[in-house]
């Protein structure tokens, strides 16, 4: 130890990690051919690896058929994809049984409501017109999907399809579930045994049972309950059974936030005299959701996904249009795997979408909690 | 202490069990502080000191006999509640600062939305009481971002925002590096000589000398002793708190 003079504390300046002393070959030395066992496996697998991509290659685009010909299709079969039926069939596809003539309206009214939702990710935008682009763009969807004022002709809920209908079922039934669910999470562990009780049961009932029963119940055993004469819309009980079925796994999700945080925070809440919804709206819920984005973000994939289900009461949405494009049509429904990988394709776009901005809202509250 | 002005805070034999199991934690509290006056309330590890101060602003309820803050029956009227919680403020052994907030919304929160204070006013008063702490260069950053020091004082100040009549603290320096506690008790200090009504349970015996006007010895859920601190600490009577003190300054 040599303290010479006790001089003041000098910073250095930061510096590089040491680098790694291996290229690229020794790299590939030390980990793919390593020893005769190794490297025979490699070479397998790469020849497995070539093999497998020229032939999807050969597949899908070298022997493809692009065009709707329904002639080169047939010769191709086996051999190429016909992505004519795409060509052929899209349209059908991405807009259901939504009468052709009118398919404009739901286009607009779809990107409408897309645009509100993009808007509302975005910090920017949370004012206080929010709510009322909200209110502006759903009185526009409706009218313009339902028509029958406006000189628009009336197209029945039962004919609404395709994307468009993913894409409604998905948003409303968030926007309504989501709020659902974290009242219900706080009820679970409400201090009045009433609520906390009426909360636990709803979960528990509503995770016992598969989403198919949920919706085929809201869909025939409900009327029969009702009055005579007495009818709710297919969309909307569809809507509420969706919505009751992933609140509740949601709360869940929000409970093991709640549970996450320490005592300290609401007792330091309650010290300086903030009400118990001041509290759980200013300190408990924007640490309890920050901490439990991932798996909300899961469960907002899986909501959109499990919209397929609706199909079972005659409603069809993306998948359920994929059916019934290809079913009703005996020439185009041998390429049932190239309209299968279109619709893959369009599903993995707003999955994709909905991961990135999940990420982004990670990284986002991040900032408040590192050094 | 004028004997004849009404005690600020009064328990008035004071019995509370944990609802979780049975466990007999305040055994007939009988004290009276004064307005203005500074105790430190010590004692082995769970006397039941914390839990007493919790009490007074109802962090905690009990179950046997009356406490009274400045004139308020803390009990089941929730009235009650809010009303004592705006004369007390608290200050934690973690600290419990908002970490979602800045150091500056941390101290805004409750006077604008408790008081409802305009902005602007909450802000200049909050920034007044970062710099009494010393703290008001660091007011834009968050919490996790200062040392454990700089977080205590700045719970200080949150606490002071709202113009408490007393301060209760709860083991203010027990969680801080040791070259971080001076900078904390100075401001204690000044709180002090300021006349706050401060009740603190600490292990800092060089705070209770300077400071305090009376010390408390808890043990097992009781007042076991309580006297000035020159008496206490040089004369302890009880044995238990002879034997507290030894454990602590004996090394």
């Amino acid at each position: 130890m040599s303290s010479t003079n006790s001089s003041q504390f000098q910073p250095i300046t930061a510096r590089p990690m040491p680098g790694r002393r291996t290229g690229i070959v020794a790299w590939l030395r030390a980990n793919l051919f390593s020893g005769p066992i190794n490297s025979l496996m490699t070479l397998a697998t790469v020849a497995l690896l070539a093999w497998s991509l020229s032939h999807a290659f050969d597949w899908a685009v070298a022997r493809a058929v692009f065009g709707a010909q329904l002639e080169a299709c047939n010769n191709a079969r086996g051999l190429g994809a016909c992505w004519g039926v795409i060509a052929e069939k899209g349209r059908l596809i991405v807009m259901g049984r939504y009468p052709d003539t009118e398919h404009w309206r739901p286009v607009i009214a779809t990107a409408l409501m897309l645009l509100v939702v993009g808007a509302s990710c975005m910090p920017r935008f949370w004012n206080r017109w929010l709510p009322l682009a909200w209110l502006v763009m759903l009185a526009v969807y409706f009218t313009l999907m339902k028509g029958g004022m406006l000189g628009l002709t009336e197209v029945p809920t039962d004919q609404w399809g395709g994307l468009p209908l993913t894409v409604m079922l998905t948003v409303i039934s968030m926007t309504l579930a989501f709020p659902l669910s974290i009242f219900v999470a706080l009820g679970r562990r409400s201090t009045m045994p009433a609520i906390r009780t009426i909360c636990t049961l709803y979960v528990e009932l509503i995770r016992g049972v598969p989403l198919i029963t949920v919706l085929f119940m809201a869909s025939f055993m409900l009327p029969l309950f009702m009055p005579h004469g007495v009818t709710i819309d297919v969309l909307i009980r569809v809507i509420v059974g969706i919505t009751l079925f992933s609140a509740a796994y949601m709360a869940e999700v929000v409970r093991g936030g709640l549970q996450a945080l320490p005592k300290g925070q609401t007792e330091a809440a309650a010290t300086l005299g903030l009400t118990y919804w001041q509290t759980q709206r200013k300190i408990v819920l924007p640490q309890a959701l920050a901490m439990v984005v991932p798996s909300l973000m899961n469960t907002f994939i899986g909501m959109f996904k499990d919209t397929s289900l609706v199909t079972i009461v005659s409603l069809y949405e993306l998948t359920g249009a994929l059916s019934l494009a290809l079913n009703s049509d005996a020439d185009w429904r041998p390429f049932k795997i190239e309209a299968y990988l279109f619709i893959t394709l369009i599903y993995f776009v707003f999955c994709f979408a909905m991961s990135r901005y999940s990420l982004w809202v990670e990284a986002r509250t991040a900032v408040s909690k590192v050094r | 202490m004028s004997a004849q002005e009404a005690p600020i805070i009064r328990f008035d034999k004071v019995n509370k069990w944990y609802a979780s199991n049975g466990y007999h934690v305040l055994r007939d509290i009988n004290l009276d502080f004064a307005k203005g006056e500074k105790v430190v309330i010590c004692g082995p590890s769970g006397s039941g000191k914390s839990t007493l101060i919790r009490c007074v602003n109802a962090l905690e309820e009990y179950q046997e006999g009356q406490l009274t803050v400045d004139g308020t029956v803390v009990g089941d009227d929730l009235k009650g509640i809010d009303r004592v919680r705006r004369e007390v403020g608290m200050v934690f052994q973690q600290f419990n600062l908002f970490p979602h907030l800045t150091v500056l919304e941390n101290l805004i929160l409750s006077p604008t939305w408790v008081a409802r204070m305009p902005r602007n006013e909450a802000i200049d008063k909050a920034m007044a009481q970062l710099e009494r702490v010393r703290i008001a260069e660091h007011a834009h950053k968050y919490p996790l971002q200062l040392s454990g020091g700089q977080q205590q004082r700045v719970a200080i100040a949150r606490a002071l925002c709202l113009k408490p009549k007393i301060m209760l603290f709860d083991e203010p320096t027990s969680a801080l590096d040791p070259e971080m506690i001076k900078e904390v008790l100075d401001v204690m200090i000044g709180l002090a000589d300021q006349g706050m009504t401060m009740l603190c349970v600490t292990h800092e015996m060089g705070f209770a000398k300077a400071v305090a006007d009376r010390v408390i010895f808890m043990d097992q859920g009781q007042v076991v002793e309580q006297n000035t601190p020159e008496e206490f600490f040089n004369h302890p009577q009880n044995e238990r708190s002879q034997d507290f003190l030894s454990k602590i300054l004996g090394h």
